[in-house]
């Protein structure tokens, strides 16, 4: 007998679903599928390829894909050994290091790009020291780009593996070190490849994360044609000149992210 | 409490010399020459599990642990720095790595090369006779085929302490008694000290050399299996190797479940050896029925079906028990 039978029996035994829960729940689904039906609806289909190659679709595609591939790539490089600090060493301060590390995923972008100039802003507290030692500021270039999408996306990515690291537990770190292999040894061959499922889940999150990411990146770095224009950025601009370029736009990034959320379905969407 | 029958290592020479104090947990010494398999046994909570992760190095520990004269804990020595070999109640095997790389993991974290190790972990499980499953993942594995892998995983590397923690325990009957005596065929070639940790009377009579009796964290009884059997100094004890013991204030008594004459009515005779009680269960025993009798203490007694029907001996009814004198072996409460 499966689940599934059961609850089919007993959905036609049961009664009809009464109005008072059909209602707002149509009402819901309209209001998240409509918009979406609508933007494929008015996509110009006709112009799209033209639209594709314009120069500044190209920039601003060809900059999203850099930037969110480098945020990735940042995430995993230094995300994957906070994880395993958060995880698995007992310091001081560690339950409010993961509360502060959770702390951009419900921040305002907007407010995440103010916090990112009051430290590497031409008069940050960083910045100014790197300005002063180097000559060399952050804000308005493409640097600036990738640390405001990895400042947003590196909470998902530290999140889940996390998680997967505490789900796969200690005890196999326990038994590599009785079969005398130090931490380093144990991390590579044990605890990562254990952590594997949350490590992509985390980077496919981060990625997504940042192709989207606008506030932040508008505040800290700007928005100029093929320095620091991401598609978000050309969206919002376009919206207000040309209405079709942000159609095109934002439909390239509906396929995206409908494509990310398969690469997760199996995560995510199979009903338990 | 003294190691009565084995010699003792000497201080620095080869061998365990151990004095194990986890508070609230363990106070025990255990001493152990190369080659010999140490049964610790006794109830739940007894601290048999707690003794194996001291000498491991994975609970915290007071005292100090000595292995072939060189000291553990004397500066303290990391997990990975014990030349020692951890059977884990549940295999713990990794489960992303095949059972080949799982037994080749111990040689390659000791800086084998990776061809080395491989064929060294091929022999292991050749010995054990399933180098055919060498490129299998263990949820590929039977129970009995994990736990092979398991053990030869934790002899690899040539430890110089073996610790195994219940390998038999979740095992069907028949695979536990076929590995049992392919254990005690790799124990017997194995030169260094093994500690293990089991339930089984059956473990402790066939594989070791030397039964360690833990009871509350504390070394009860030490001898070889056939001492501990015949004169089980706890309840615990006796009651693995079906035997009533009774302490008095200077020896033990102890008899046998079918030297147990059970009846209705009050036994004629000497007063010492009876007891009034009530069933508490009985079960069958091979061909006869094992009671078990809550009186002053709980005894067990064993009668025949055709007897548990006549007198109507279910859960409840009240018996008086009695042995004949000829019956009953009395040994000194000290160590002898």
């Amino acid at each position: 007998m499966t689940t599934h039978a059961t609850g089919r029996t007993l959905g036609s035994t049961l009664g009809r679903p009464p109005l008072a829960l059909v209602l707002p729940g149509a009402l819901a689904a309209a209001l998240l599928v409509v918009p979406l039906v609508t933007l494929v609806l008015d996509t110009p289909w006709g112009s799209f390829l033209d639209q594709l190659g314009t120069r500044a679709v190209r920039d601003a595609l060809r900059l999203t894909a850099l930037a969110s591939a480098i945020t990735v790539v940042v995430c995993v490089a230094l995300g994957t050994p906070l994880a395993w600090l958060l995880a698995r060493v007992d310091f001081p301060g560690r339950t409010l290091l993961r509360a502060a590390v959770a702390v951009p995923l419900v921040l305002p972008p907007v407010v995440a790009g103010v916090a990112l100039v009051t430290a590497l802003g031409r008069n940050g507290l960083v910045g100014s020291l790197l300005r002063d030692a180097t000559g060399w500021t952050i804000p308005y270039t493409t640097t600036a780009v990738v640390i405001a999408h990895t400042f947003v996306s590196m909470p998902f990515y530290v999140l889940s593996v996390e998680g997967a690291l505490r789900a796969s537990g200690e005890r196999y770190d326990v038994v590599a070190a009785t079969l005398g292999a130090d931490r380093w040894t144990t991390f590579r061959r044990v605890t990562l490849p254990l952590a594997m499922p949350g490590v992509i889940a985390g980077a496919i999150l981060a990625w997504a994360r940042s192709l989207g990411e606008f506030g932040a990146t508008i505040t800290f770095a700007g928005n100029y044609p093929g320095t620091t224009q991401t598609m978000p950025s050309l969206i919002y601009q376009a919206l207000q000149s040309d209405p079709e370029v942000a159609r095109t736009l934002s439909m390239i990034l509906l396929v995206v992210s409908v494509a990310t959320l398969a690469a997760l379905r199996n995560r995510w969407l199979t009903t338990p | 409490m003294a190691d009565d029958t084995v010699t003792g290592p000497s201080p620095g020479g080869p061998g365990l010399v151990a004095d194990l104090r986890v508070p609230g947990r363990l106070d025990a010494r255990v001493t152990a020459v190369p080659g010999e398999v140490v049964a610790v046994i006794g109830p739940n909570g007894a601290g048999k599990t707690t003794m194996l992760r001291a000498l491991a190095g994975l609970v915290e520990l007071e005292g100090s642990v000595e292995v072939d004269g060189a000291s553990w804990t004397d500066p303290p020595r990391l997990v990975r720095e014990r030349s020692l070999g951890f059977v884990f109640q549940d295999q713990s095997l990794f489960p992303h790595l095949s059972a080949l790389d799982n037994v080749a993991f111990g040689l390659r974290s000791r800086g084998v090369a990776r061809a080395r190790a491989a064929a060294t972990a091929h022999e292991w499980l050749d010995r054990f006779g399933i180098d055919d499953l060498a490129g299998r993942r263990p949820h590929e594995l039977s129970g009995g085929q994990a736990q092979r892998v398991a053990i030869a995983r934790a002899l690899a590397p040539a430890p110089s302490l073996l610790l195994l923690d219940e390998p038999f325990a979740g095992l069907d009957v028949g695979v536990a008694t076929a590995l049992r005596l392919e254990l005690a065929r790799h124990l017997a070639s194995y030169d260094g000290i093994a500690l293990l940790v089991t339930h089984d009377a059956l473990d402790a009579l066939t594989l070791a050399d030397t039964v360690l009796v833990l009871d509350g964290g504390r070394v009860a009884q030490t001898g070889t299996p056939h001492d501990v059997a015949a004169r089980p100094r706890t309840d615990h004890v006796a009651r693995l190797v079906g035997l009533n013991v009774i302490r008095d204030d200077d020896s033990f008594r102890s008899f046998s479940p079918s030297a147990v004459t059970v009846s209705l009515a009050q036994p004629e005779g000497s007063a010492r050896h009876r007891w009034h009680g009530t069933v508490l269960s009985a079960a069958p025993h091979g061909d006869a029925v094992r009671l078990l009798v809550g009186a002053d203490r709980e005894l067990i007694a064993d009668v025949t079906p055709a007897a548990t029907a006549e007198l109507g001996l279910v859960p409840g009814r009240a018996v008086w028990l009695s042995v004949k004198e000829t019956a009953v072996q009395t040994y000194a409460l000290g160590p002898t």
